[in-house]
């Protein structure tokens, strides 16, 4: 431990950090005796928050960052300048307990790139969290990515030390995937994902028989997709998801806005910035899959392949279904409340559970913390006035609701020339 | 203006609700004792705390409320950084009281909505503790983490901490109530410092560099380097990193140290 560690971290830390996830869900496990560390379940706990405003749960690093690959996306390919090292086994293991003993991190999130084979890889991962499991009696939450290309035994032996695994699809089309990533396909990155949900199914088959049998990848498996780096449209994306989610073993899919880290590769796209606003609309679709009961027809089809920029995808069903609308709050169903823009999973319950004490009026909903902005034009209840989408038209509502959003419209995806004053 | 002055205890609050029924005197205001009273008030009912009664309205209430309900009402209680948290306890135990039936989760009733917000906004303080607590290892081997919560949270974040670090001495300290736990591998015990010695102990939020252990100022230079390197530059959004982590957490927070 010296100054050469913190140099090794922060050329890993920054290789590591264009992976999103960073849960620390999924797993309640108390502390045993003579151990470190515990897991809450539930929500997960975020122990800080970087100034790009995403969270740190874990400690997200990489074991190594030289790589075999030349994916074009890629910070780590092997064709890039950019400093490289590794970590020994015991100087992560050493990183990572006193960072946990101190309250800083909630875990361990380890990735590596692949060096010499994927099953030389792998190796040395397990090896890191092996000694933290069964050496250090690290009971934290540990989330590793399993290496496309490693063996079964490997993945077998990882899920039972690590909490969550996961493999990253990044690109959704096996075209474009071969295009920017030469070396890999589609049926390769699927090939560990099919492991770590064959090892689930297996193992609750075995806990059902033997109740101390030994837990395997408790919290499920997560994968991400870039967006915005191939010509992939919202329905190639979304469709993927939702078809991720039928398997039980997926608990997460992230995605992750494409930062133009190799500006020069003529196979990717010149961004100003990454596609921000384009990520936040998946995530909220991908939400209303998730807890707002939508089909992904629902959010995406043929007809309407892209999800609108300008508002949000949930308001965009609304009014493309004015038919629907308006719900009346005092009688409609809580699947039907969730499908009003400005009524969340919490207002739901709130307004299902207090108008059995009565009707509910404008004001009382204001004060539960309905957005009645939006609300009000789906909605009926008493003390409202009838504008609501049927009387107003829906592009009405939509120009009431979008005015003053967009300060300044700027086409993000086009480059500016800087002019000299 | 009737006002109920009392000792500030949770005991003293039920104990107020007692007297109120018995008098049938309800007060519009509560006031610890000592504090300045109201400028027009015309009944002073002073109320002298009585387990006895304290634990006949609180039997009372639990035949009117659920166990989630009654530990809501409790935790509440500790939102001392609220004002006039007492009035809206009050209140609501009146309401639920009086109701035929439980009115725990009536939110269209203001009282309720709002206990409902303070038992989140204790709980969200709770979970801050257990987030952004950041220990300094001592030079006798103790894990050291000040702070200083909204709402009196710490006697429930406790349980958390002794489960997680059950394998190393700590002390977490409430800098602005003055007192603190300290865990010494078996039990948990509370411990408070004079003003005089927390403040030769603390320089800034930070222990002294002559109390800390060797190689305690690498681990923490180690936590800013990655925490430095972590962040996307593209992805810059400062209004989003204040949201999650307030400005009023910074003091403690390794990674925000000058």
């Amino acid at each position: 431990m010296n100054a050469q560690t913190i140099e090794k971290l922060k050329i890993l830390a920054e290789s590591a950090k264009y992976d999103v996830s960073c849960s620390s869900s999924g797993t309640v496990r108390n502390n045993k005796k003579g151990g470190l560390g515990n897991t809450v379940g539930g929500m997960g706990i975020c122990h800080s928050f970087a100034e790009d405003g995403r969270c740190i749960s874990l400690l997200k690093i990489m074991l190594t960052n030289m790589c075999i690959y030349d994916c074009a996306y890629c910070v780590n390919r092997r064709s890039n300048d950019v400093p490289r090292a590794t970590f020994a086994v015991s100087e992560l293991v050493d990183i990572t307990m006193e960072f946990y003993r101190r309250n800083y991190i909630e875990g361990l999130f380890l990735s590596s790139a692949v060096v010499r084979n994927p099953d030389y890889t792998m190796e040395r991962m397990v090896a890191v969290i092996r000694n933290l499991r069964v050496e250090q009696r690290f009971n934290g939450y540990i989330h590793m990515k399993s290496i496309p290309g490693a063996s079964r035994q490997l993945v077998q032996e990882a899920g039972l030390y690590a909490d969550r695994m996961s493999v990253n699809i990044e690109i959704p089309n096996d075209n474009n995937l071969k295009m920017l990533a030469p070396e890999k396909n589609l049926a390769s990155i699927y090939q560990p994902m099919k492991f770590i949900h064959q090892g689930v199914l297996e193992n609750q088959e075995e806990r059902q028989k033997y109740r101390h049998a030994p837990r395997f990848v408790p919290a499920g498996q997560s994968t991400q997709m870039i967006v915005g780096a191939t010509s992939d449209s919202d329905k190639a994306i979304l469709n993927l998801s939702s078809a991720l989610y039928r398997r039980p073993s997926i608990r997460r899919v992230y995605y992750s806005g494409y930062v133009p880290v190799n500006t020069y590769d003529t196979r990717l796209p010149m961004l100003k910035q990454p596609p921000l606003v384009r990520e936040n609309r998946l995530y909220q679709a991908d939400w209303l899959m998730r807890f707002y009961n939508f089909r992904v027809n629902e959010i995406v089809n043929d007809t309407y392949p892209d999800l609108d920029l300008d508002v949000d995808p949930k308001l965009s069903w609304a009014l493309r279904h004015p038919e629907a609308f308006p719900v009346d709050i005092n009688s409609a169903d809580y699947e039907m409340l969730l499908r009003v823009p400005g009524i969340g999973v919490k207002s739901a319950t709130l307004i299902v559970a207090s108008r059995r004490y009565g009707h509910l009026g404008a004001f009382q909903l204001k004060k539960m913390g309905i957005v009645m902005k939006k609300a009000q034009y789906f909605i009926s209840c008493r003390e409202l006035p009838v504008h609501t989408i049927n009387e107003l038209k829906p592009e009405r509502v939509k120009a009431i609701l979008t005015v003053g959003s967009g300060k300044k419209k700027i086409d993000e995806n086009q480059l500016e020339i800087p002019f000299e004053k | 203006m009737t006002v109920f002055c009392y000792d500030k205890t949770f005991e003293g609050l039920l104990t107020c609700v007692f007297d109120a029924y018995l008098h049938k005197l309800f007060p519009d205001t509560l006031v610890g004792e000592g504090e300045p009273l109201p400028l027009f008030h015309d009944e002073l009912y002073t109320c002298a705390t009585d387990t006895q009664k304290a634990d006949r309205v609180w039997k009372a209430l639990g035949k009117k409320l659920s166990n989630d309900a009654m530990r809501e009402l409790t935790i509440a209680w500790m939102a001392d950084g609220y004002p006039k948290v007492d009035e809206l306890l009050f209140r609501f135990i009146r309401k639920a009281v009086d109701a035929p039936k439980s009115i725990e989760v009536n939110f269209a009733d203001q009282d309720v909505l709002a206990l409902s917000r303070v038992y989140k906004q204790v709980s969200y303080e709770r979970m801050r503790l257990v987030q952004f607590a950041r220990f300094q290892k001592t030079a006798d081997d103790i894990y050291f983490a000040p702070f200083e919560p909204q709402h009196n949270i710490l006697p429930m974040a406790i349980e958390h901490f002794k489960d997680r670090f059950a394998g190393q001495k700590w002390i977490i300290y409430d800098v602005r109530r003055g007192y603190g736990y300290y865990y010494d591998l078996h039990t948990v015990e509370e411990i408070t410092f004079t003003a005089e010695e927390s403040e030769a102990i603390l320089k800034k939020g930070f222990l002294a560099d002559n109390l800390l252990a060797e190689d305690e100022l690498l681990f923490q230079k180690m936590w800013q380097t990655y925490f430095k390197s972590i962040a996307i530059k593209e992805r810059r959004n400062p209004r989003k990193h204040r949201q999650d982590m307030p400005v009023r957490y910074w003091k403690y927070l390794t990674e925000k140290r000058k």
